[in-house]
């Protein structure tokens, strides 16, 4: 794999977050590794307060990450080491960020038609104001939305036409990277799958790449081209869709799969659920070694001694286990 | 038939009075249930699943009002008992788990103190038995360590733990139903596994009936017996899981089930998404309410409702390309 193909190559991204009141600190993201080439969709799942929304914000630096080197197509955004940090602003126009909850992340007393200008007029994109309004129902055309929303304000609108109201935002700069965080998770079953198939069209119409990020499996898997799993703030396993959903090899990714809730009442009859023991632990206070280890039925003494890499086990296959090999099919 | 329904909801017609107008939550709702009998509602928000539900045990808003039909639940006549008599039926024949077990708990009792309440209030046990039933209960629902968790608060478990001391209340006077109003939705996915892995090994051990409101279709297809598919305040289709997802009769159930993703398959498939908006109930359509959103709709569909038409004794549906298709063939 040549360089020229990553757009964004992440190495060793922590993120520590203090806890209030103490000293104690929340390691949220701990040493997270990995790239995104062009044009492709990566996923990244794991359960609530793995750090895989932490991981997507601290990409585009919403939050300063504490250390790590993150390099978007060829140029270094921040590097703990040599110190580097990128100023952001021309970079925001490349890098854009649709958020999970359609509520929460529109301004209730703008207008949509503003709230998609709003980033035109940041980075002055337009000359005058036709212009900027033909971009504006452009974009809402784009995604499915028609001229006379542009004067409506959120309130008037559902879930999942504000969630494209968000789209149409993030879209508004002509950026090539969108962090997707929770994006369909909000919404109804059937509106769901109406986004999901946006998104795709527009990643082919207009050459996105996506770090897609949701904790639902079945999701992830249909939208992806690849996938990391996350869990306590750790990559356990980067694969292609297909290869992590039929040759899982880090028992909780395993166990990941076997929960995910099967729409096939014959399939769902047949399979066996791994079910964990337990739950995650705090992240204040992670466990030697392997993150994993307390709830994993192959752990030993060295899983609590040493954490495990995230290598290679098969071509564009990682996984960070130390008993891959005992992890059974 | 011999055996007398655990749950049997007639035509039940259900309005909330809002000042904006009347909004028709339930129209024309039928649902019949044996003991036992584990029965999946689905259907998007606003659907109607959780008023359905929330009327056998007579928790209706204050601003609704049963305004048509009957409600039977265990031999009572729902819709025409007192708060008083209702509240000796509430936690002992019928009780209910929520979908965020935080907001279900209340923060400054013990779970003890909670766990004890209902077995207080329906049975004559005392002090120490109550103790007793309350260490049974929460080790049956596979918490370890039940005596020390009885003095914690509900602020000292996780998610998963809380949810397992909400059906151990729920389950405290072994009710013969259980409602479980999107039991897991508020979990991550692991912990879903553990519940609805419990809720189905704690069904078979008491055999009660549980009524399992949620809007996934992959956890119906694991846990229930039959399946009620509701749009707009409607029960669109009902059968058993079988007919449902392989044998649907209605455009709306095969629109939900090619909406959502296959995993074990490795071609990849567009989604097929549902077009339009779900209906406003403050104006709903004149005819089938799924109409303006359905592929096939014809002129009929917009101005006349669809009889319920059975295929067999539990499987029915009500849509017009059914009529259609009858007469077709009768021709």
């Amino acid at each position: 794999m040549s360089d020229e193909r990553k757009l964004l190559e992440v190495s060793d991204l922590k993120q520590y977050f203090p806890v209030a009141g103490s000293r104690d600190v929340v390691h949220a993201v701990d040493g997270v590794s990995f790239h995104i080439n062009k044009g492709e969709t990566f996923g990244l799942v794991g359960e609530s307060g793995c750090g895989k929304t932490t991981t997507g914000r601290s990409i585009l630096r919403l939050t300063e990450p504490t250390s790590g080197r993150i390099v978007f197509d060829g140029d270094v955004l921040f590097d703990s080491q040599t110190g580097e940090k990128a100023k952001m602003l021309p970079y925001r126009r490349r890098m854009q960020i649709v958020f999970q909850d359609p509520y929460a992340s529109l301004d209730p007393r703008m207008t949509v038609g503003d709230i998609v200008g709003e980033p035109m007029d940041i980075h002055k994109l337009f000359s005058n104001k036709e212009e900027r309004q033909a971009r504006i129902l452009e974009l809402l055309s784009h995604v499915g939305l028609n001229s006379e929303h542009a004067n409506r304000y959120p309130h008037e609108f559902s879930g999942g036409q504000r969630q494209r109201v968000g789209i149409a935002r993030a879209l508004a700069v002509d950026p090539e990277f969108i962090v997707c965080d929770e994006p369909v998770s909000a919404l109804d079953v059937s509106i769901q799958a109406q986004v999901v198939n946006m998104f795709e069209d527009l990643q082919r119409e207009l050459g996105l790449t996506y770090l897609f990020i949701a904790h639902d499996l079945s999701i992830v898997n249909h939208i992806s081209d690849r996938i990391g799993v996350m869990y306590l703030g750790h990559l356990v396993e980067v694969a292609s869709s297909d290869e992590l959903i039929f040759h899982s090899a880090h028992p909780y990714t395993k166990s990941l799969i076997s929960a995910v809730p099967i729409a096939d009442p014959k399939t769902a009859r047949k399979s066996k659920r791994i079910v964990l023991e337990g739950d995650v632990p705090s992240p204040v206070n992670p466990p030697s070694g392997c993150p994993f280890r307390t709830r994993c039925p192959y752990q030993t003494e060295v899983c609590s001694q040493s954490m495990p890499e995230l290598a290679e086990i098969a071509p564009g296959h990682q996984a960070a286990c130390h008993h891959i090999d005992k992890v059974g099919e | 038939m011999s055996e007398p329904w655990l749950v049997n909801i007639q035509h039940e017609k259900l309005s909330f009075f809002t000042p904006a107008g009347e909004v028709k939550a339930l129209n024309d709702v039928t649902i019949q249930m044996k003991p036992g009998e584990v029965l999946g509602i689905v259907g998007e928000s606003g659907s109607g699943k959780s008023v359905t539900a929330y009327s056998i045990m007579g928790l209706t808003a204050d601003n609704g009002r049963i305004v048509g039909g009957s409600v039977e639940f265990n031999g009572h006549q729902i819709d025409k008992l007192s708060e008083v008599e209702m509240r000796k039926i509430r936690g002992k024949e019928v009780s209910i788990i929520f979908q965020d077990p935080m907001t279900s708990l209340n923060p400054v009792y013990t779970i003890g103190n909670q766990i004890g309440e209902a077995i207080r209030l329906h049975t004559d046990k005392k002090g120490d038995e109550v103790k007793q039933r309350c260490i049974e209960l929460l080790s049956l629902v596979g918490i370890n360590e039940p005596e020390k968790r009885l003095k914690q608060y509900p602020h000292e478990l996780s998610g998963g733990m809380r949810q397992r001391v909400v059906i151990a209340m729920a389950l405290a006077c072994e009710p013969k139903l259980l409602i479980a109003d999107e039991p897991t939705t508020a979990l991550d996915v692991t912990i879903q596994a553990q519940i609805l892995e419990l809720m189905q090994d704690l069904q078979k051990r008491l055999g009660m009936g549980i009524i399992m409101i949620t809007h996934d279709l992959g956890v119906v297809a694991s846990m229930c017996d039959r399946i009620a598919v509701m749009y707009a305040g409607e029960i669109v289709e009902y059968g058993e899981v079988d007919d449902i997802f392989y044998n649907p009769k209605h455009e709306y159930t095969r629109g939900l089930i090619a909406s959502i993703p296959k995993f074990y398959e490795q071609e990849y498939e567009r989604l097929v998404p549902i077009e339009g908006q779900p209906v406003d109930l403050l104006n709903p359509p004149a005819g089938c309410p799924f109409a303006p959103r359905c592929k096939a709709c014809m002129k009929v569909c917009l101005n006349q409702k669809p009889e319920r038409m059975d295929f067999s004794e539990r499987h029915y549906a009500r849509c017009w390309l059914n009529v259609k298709a009858a007469m077709e063939s009768n021709q």
